[in-house]
Formats: structure tokens, C-alpha cells, sequence
């Protein structure tokens, strides 16, 4: 449905986007996640034609976006970060605009209009100054705006930012209802947002894609890194000793807790469950463990752990997909587990400290 | 096209702008009329239109501030990007909004001659044919407004930009006159309007070494005829100034010629001002 190959985007010498490549496929949601800055807009201004890229291609439909862009833009309907709405107009005078500009036959315009209404429910609204409305209902109408002619494709840039948490909930109960009946790309930097809409997350860091895959994959796909925390009265030599008969720990972290008790933080390579060993351990040192907790890698820890690294780090760009949409073709099983080696091996301890510091 | 056409002429009327343009110059064609015609008993109403022209030098910032700059503002242009619809078809369409709302106010002046008629010897043609160049300049500055607007989003700089450039239109005949007849003056004058587009290229493509690189090569064109025909430079300056001049091309008409070459001079720059403005949208979607 919309192909992206090789997308580049330069503003003078900053690279706002590094050869992105992913496909859409129909019937999905997709989400675009990144902190802020990381290229989300940019990447969506580009697919609907409003940017142009400095290298790559975009398809929709089979239809260029540079060289055939009416055609191709017949598909989408965008909402860019910023609703467009021209305030001296009422939401239907603006809608019935919409409708005409984006090409609607002369019948279609009061049904198309009336259409986008309902879904959006801004029938209350309908008849008022566009510049009289609350954020809320403004960010409907520029959704409303985007279902006008029935585009197969909505892209959505941000749809809940500057929502209440009831506004969030009621577009995203919108959101999923358009995905069953439209593809849709909605971008966040908020990962609860995006976990609890979409059935296909792309990560996007420092202008490069750095994973694309389902919610559950992408959780899977760093569940081989069994973390233990726990606090213990001994020494960091102690520690250590203790723990180096344990052949699967890859790494240990260890902050002194002021009360003579230190906090240690385990990082293991494989899947099993070393709780029991680390307890044994201490047992035979007579070292007395007062608190033990396992932790599985949650989508939070993909997301920083793929975010975190700095542009140069050229390790997070190879890591790209593990299934379905696959953007060079070479993507596959080994590529996936090289890449979750190599995370392992990574600096983890980045992740666990940026994790500390959030909670 | 059509739809972006209705939408601006419906902004323009929903809001102020659209009266304040036509009032404008319905008062000022009233007291003209008044003054000249039925005071002063004058039968030729070209006049009354050939003192009409300076109201422009406020009707088009008034018009053309908005036209663009504002859609930048309010971010509505990510709209017209996102449309299956061509950036040239948008501009026309808004260029078109622009043209009702100077016409209308004409269409009504069109009554004027005719009522004159009926009281004295009135040439009509020479009146229309004013009324028709007076629309077709009007038409011209607009789409430099247009332009205009189109650089900036902030519609207060749009509206002063466009009445400097309207003034120095306006009065830039006049002023080319005190320019000494010299050769060499004309040299000078002409290599600092290379300059200056020098520099306003720069500030649109923000390329320095494309722009001093134009810049220096019609320098030195220039330059080299100045060195095999120091003599063909007198009195140039003032000479090209007036033949662009669009006002002096309008004063044409006001004398009772219908000069063709004119009509099509201000239809010229209508395109190149529309082109331009077209280039500096697409030019956006490359930033």
C-alpha cells in the first residue's frame, strides 16, 4: 500500500532522516514512535507530499508522491501536527471546502461531509466558528478533515497531544474504529498511546528506524534478558565472588545503599531463572539477601534502549525487523538474533540506569 | 481551483477586507468624479481614472497581505500541500479570489461614464478603455503583492514590504529622472539594481555562491558594455526605469490611446509574478 525506500531528508547539514525504508500494509495500525525530534513528522510530511526528501522514494498505491503527487495524494488524508483549519469558517463550510478541493463529485460533497461528521461525532458542533471550538473538537475537525473523501490511508501526526485524558481516550476509541476500516499511521512519542492503538509499532530514533514489528515481538525480542535486583549486606568483592559461579551472568552493577547493605543489579544472558542460584550463593557466604526481584524487559526498555543511543552509534541502525514488513529484503531470523546479541552486549547498563531514573 | 476561488473570495467578504478595498476606491472615484465632472464640468472621465492610480499603492497591501502569509500562520498550508491538487491550480484559484474583489468596485465605476453620458458629451471608449487598464495594472500589482505575501508569515510585514515596493513603483519614473543623465551615473545606478536583486536572490535561495555568482557575471556584462560603448549608457538608467514603469504604462491610457503592448506588458508580469509566487510555495516543501 505505501512503500518508503531509502528516505533521506537534509535540512542544510543537519539530517533530520537517514534512509528510512519500511512498507504499510492495509488494514493495520501503525505507530510511529520516537522521542520528540527523532524524524516522526518529517517522515509523515514526506509520505503525504508536503515535504519533499533530499533521496528515496515514496509509493502509494503504486503512485509516486514526487512525480505523480494528485493521483497519489487521492489516497491519503493527513492530519498534520497542527490541525489546518481556517478559523473564520464553520466546522461544515470548512468540511464542504475539503471536500471540493480534495476533488469530490458535486453529489458525493453533502454525504462525504455528513459522513466525516458522524464519525467524529462533531454534530453538536457542525454549524459553529471553527475558531470557537475547544482543542478537543478542533483536533476532531482536522481528523473529520482527513476522512473527507474516504482515503484509504489516514495518517495521523500526533492526534492526542494537548488532549485531556478523556479527549485522549475518546480519539482513541476513534482511532481503532477508523483502523478497522482504514489503514492508518498515527505518530506518538507517548508509548502507552501507541501499545494500546496500534498493532504495529515502528521505532524512530535520531532519524533512522531503528525497529519495526508488532507490540508482543518487540517484547519477545529482548525477553532473553533475565534481570535481578537485589539488596544484600556485603561487600562489592563479596558480591562478586558470589556471583561468579554463575557462568550465564553477563553483567553486575553494584551502588552502595549508605546502610551498609548494597543494591545490585544482575544482567543475564539467557532465559533461566537464576534467583535460586544467586540465593545459594549467598547462603554459602552466610551473606544475607534482604530483598530479590526478577524483571522481564517491557516495551518501555525496547523503546529506551533503542532511543538512547547517540547518532554515531551505527549498532542500532543494522537493527531493523523481525517480521512481515521487511525493508532491504535481507531481514530475517539471524538478523534478529544478532541483533538481540547484540544488544546484550550493548550498553544495557545505560538502559537500566535511564529506567532507574524514571521510575 | 474552484473550491481555494470560493473560499477566498468568501474570506475576503465574510471579513473586512474585501469592503474596505472597494470602499476605498469607490471614494476615491466618487470625489474624483465629483470634482472633475460634475464640478468642474470636465467631460472625460480617463481623468478621473489617471488620478485613481496612487489608491492602489494602498488597496493591494491591504489585498495581498493575507493571501498567503496567513495560511503559513494558521498552518493551513500543510492542507493545501496535503491536497491532490496542484500548487499552480492553488494560486490561481487564490489570484482569481483576489481579481473579484478588485473588480467589483470597477464594475460599479463602469456606470459612471454612462450616466455622464446622458448629461454631455462623454467619449465612452476612451473611459472604458481607462476603467480596462486601470483593472489590468491593478491585476499586475497584485500578483507582485502576491508574491510578497508569499515570502513571510506574518501579514503586518507582508502589508509593509508590499507598500514600500508599491511606492517605489510608483514613484521609481520620478525619481529615476534625478538620476544625471551622465554615463557613467547610469552605470552606477544600473550596477546597484544588480546588486540589490543580488541580494534579494540570496535571501530566497540562501545560497551564497549561487547568488554571487549571478550577481558578478551581469556585473561584469555590464561592465564590458560599459567599456565598448560608453556612450550608449547616457541617459539609460532613467530610460529602462520608465519603460518598465507600469504606472507610466497606465498614464498611456488615461490619454486616450488603447495601446496593446501595455495590456500585455501588465498580463507579462501577472505571469512572472505568478510563476514566482508558485516557485517560492514549492520552494518551501524543499526547506
Amino acid at each position: 500500500m505505501i512503500q518508503v525506500s531509502h528516505l533521506s531528508k537534509k535540512y542544510g547539514s543537519r539530517t533530520a532522516l537517514d534512509d528510512v525504508s519500511f512498507d504499510v500494509e492495509s488494514g493495520h495500525i501503525y505507530g510511529l514512535l520516537g522521542p520528540n525530534g527523532a524524524g516522526k513528522s518529517t517522515t509523515m510530511n514526506i509520505i503525504t507530499g508536503c515535504l519533499s526528501s533530499t533521496d528515496g522514494k515514496v509509493l502509494i498505491n503504486g503512485y509516486d508522491i514526487f512525480e505523480e503527487p494528485e493521483k497519489a495524494k487521492k489516497f491519503v488524508g493527513y492530519l498534520p501536527e497542527q490541525p489546518p483549519l481556517y478559523q473564520d469558517m464553520t466546522v461544515t463550510e470548512y468540511l464542504t471546502f475539503v471536500a471540493k478541493a480534495k476533488g469530490a463529485k458535486k453529489s458525493a460533497i453533502s454525504s462525504q461531509v455528513s459522513q466525516a461528521i458522524e464519525n467524529t461525532q462533531i454534530s453538536d458542533v457542525a454549524g459553529r466558528l471553527i475558531k470557537h471550538l475547544s482543542k478537543g473538537y478542533k483536533q476532531r475537525v482536522g481528523i473529520a478533515q482527513a476522512l473527507i473523501g474516504n482515503p484509504e490511508i489516514i495518517i495521523l501526526d500526533e492526534p492526542t497531544v494537548g488532549l485531556d485524558p478523556l479527549q485522549i481516550i475518546e480519539i482513541r476509541d476513534l482511532i481503532k474504529q477508523l483502523g478497522a476500516t482504514h489503514t492508518v499511521i498515527l505518530s506518538s512519542h507517548i508509548l502507552s498511546e501507541v501499545r494500546a492503538v496500534c498493532d504495529h509499532i515502528m521505532i524512530i530514533s535520531h532519524g533512522k528506524l531503528v525497529a519495526s514489528d508488532t507490540p508482543e515481538n518487540l517484547e519477545s525480542l529482548l525477553a532473553g534478558a533475565v534481570s535481578v535486583d537485589m539488596t544484600v549486606k556485603a561487600t562489592e568483592e563479596e558480591v562478586r565472588t558470589a556471583l561468579s559461579q554463575i557462568e550465564t551472568i553477563s553483567e553486575i552493577t553494584c551502588s552502595d545503599a549508605g546502610d551498609g547493605t548494597l543494591s545490585v543489579s544482575i544482567r543475564t544472558g539467557g532465559t533461566e531463572d537464576i534467583r535460586e542460584r544467586v540465593f545459594f550463593a549467598f547462603c554459602d557466604m552466610r551473606r544475607p539477601i534482604l530483598q530479590l526481584t526478577t524483571a522481564r524487559t517491557s516495551l518501555e526498555d525496547v523503546f529506551l534502549e533503542l532511543t538512547s543511543h547517540e547518532p554515531s552509534g551505527g549498532d542500532t541502525a543494522a537493527f531493523v525487523e523481525t517480521a512481515g514488513i521487511a525493508s532491504d529484503g535481507d531481514a530475517g531470523a539471524s538478523h534478529t538474533e544478532d541483533n538481540a546479541g547484540g544488544l546484550n552486549d550493548g550498553s544495557l547498563d545505560e538502559e537500566v540506569q535511564s529506567d532507574e531514573s524514571n521510575i | 481551483m474552484r473550491a481555494i476561488f470560493e473560499r477566498e473570495v468568501s474570506s475576503y467578504y465574510n471579513g473586512i477586507q474585501g469592503y474596505l478595498c472597494g470602499a476605498f476606491i469607490l471614494l476615491f472615484a466618487g470625489i474624483y468624479t465629483m470634482g472633475f465632472n460634475l464640478t468642474d464640468g470636465l467631460a472625460a472621465f480617463e481623468s478621473v481614472m489617471s488620478y485613481m492610480d496612487f489608491i492602489l499603492i494602498i488597496v493591494i497591501p491591504i489585498l495581498t497581505m493575507r493571501i498567503i502569509s496567513e495560511e503559513r500562520r494558521q498552518k493551513t498550508d500543510q492542507l493545501l500541500y496535503s491536497l491532490p491538487m496542484s500548487m499552480t491550480k492553488i494560486v490561481i484559484g487564490k489570484y482569481f479570489a483576489m481579481l473579484v474583489v478588485l473588480i467589483l468596485p470597477l464594475i460599479v465605476i463602469c456606470a459612471y461614464p454612462y450616466i455622464l453620458s446622458m448629461y454631455g458629451d462623454v467619449s465612452l471608449k476612451t473611459a472604458y478603455s481607462a476603467i480596462l487598464a486601470y483593472f489590468f495594472l491593478s491585476a499586475a500589482l497584485a500578483s507582485i503583492g502576491m508574491f510578497i505575501s508569499s515570502l513571510t508569515e506574518n501579514q503586518g510585514i507582508s502589508a509593509g514590504i508590499c507598500f514600500i515596493c508599491m511606492l517605489v513603483i510608483y514613484y521609481g519614473s520620478t525619481l529615476a529622472n534625478f538620476i544625471p543623465a551622465s554615463g557613467i551615473a547610469s552605470l552606477v545606478a544600473v550596477a546597484s539594481v544588480i546588486l540589490l536583486v543580488g541580494l534579494i536572490l540570496n535571501s530566497l535561495i540562501k545560497n551564497i555562491a549561487i547568488s554571487a555568482g549571478v550577481t558578478a557575471v551581469l556585473e561584469l556584462i555590464l561592465g564590458g558594455a560599459y567599456l565598448l560603448s560608453p556612450s550608449s549608457f547616457e541617459n539609460l538608467f532613467p530610460q529602462i526605469v520608465s519603460e518598465l514603469s507600469v504606472f507610466d504604462r497606465f498614464y498611456i491610457f488615461t490619454t486616450g490611446i488603447f495601446d496593446i503592448t501595455s495590456l500585455v506588458y501588465f498580463l507579462s508580469i501577472t505571469g512572472v509574478f505568478l510563476f514566482l509566487t508558485v516557485q517560492s510555495l514549492e520552494k518551501r516543501r524543499w526547506n
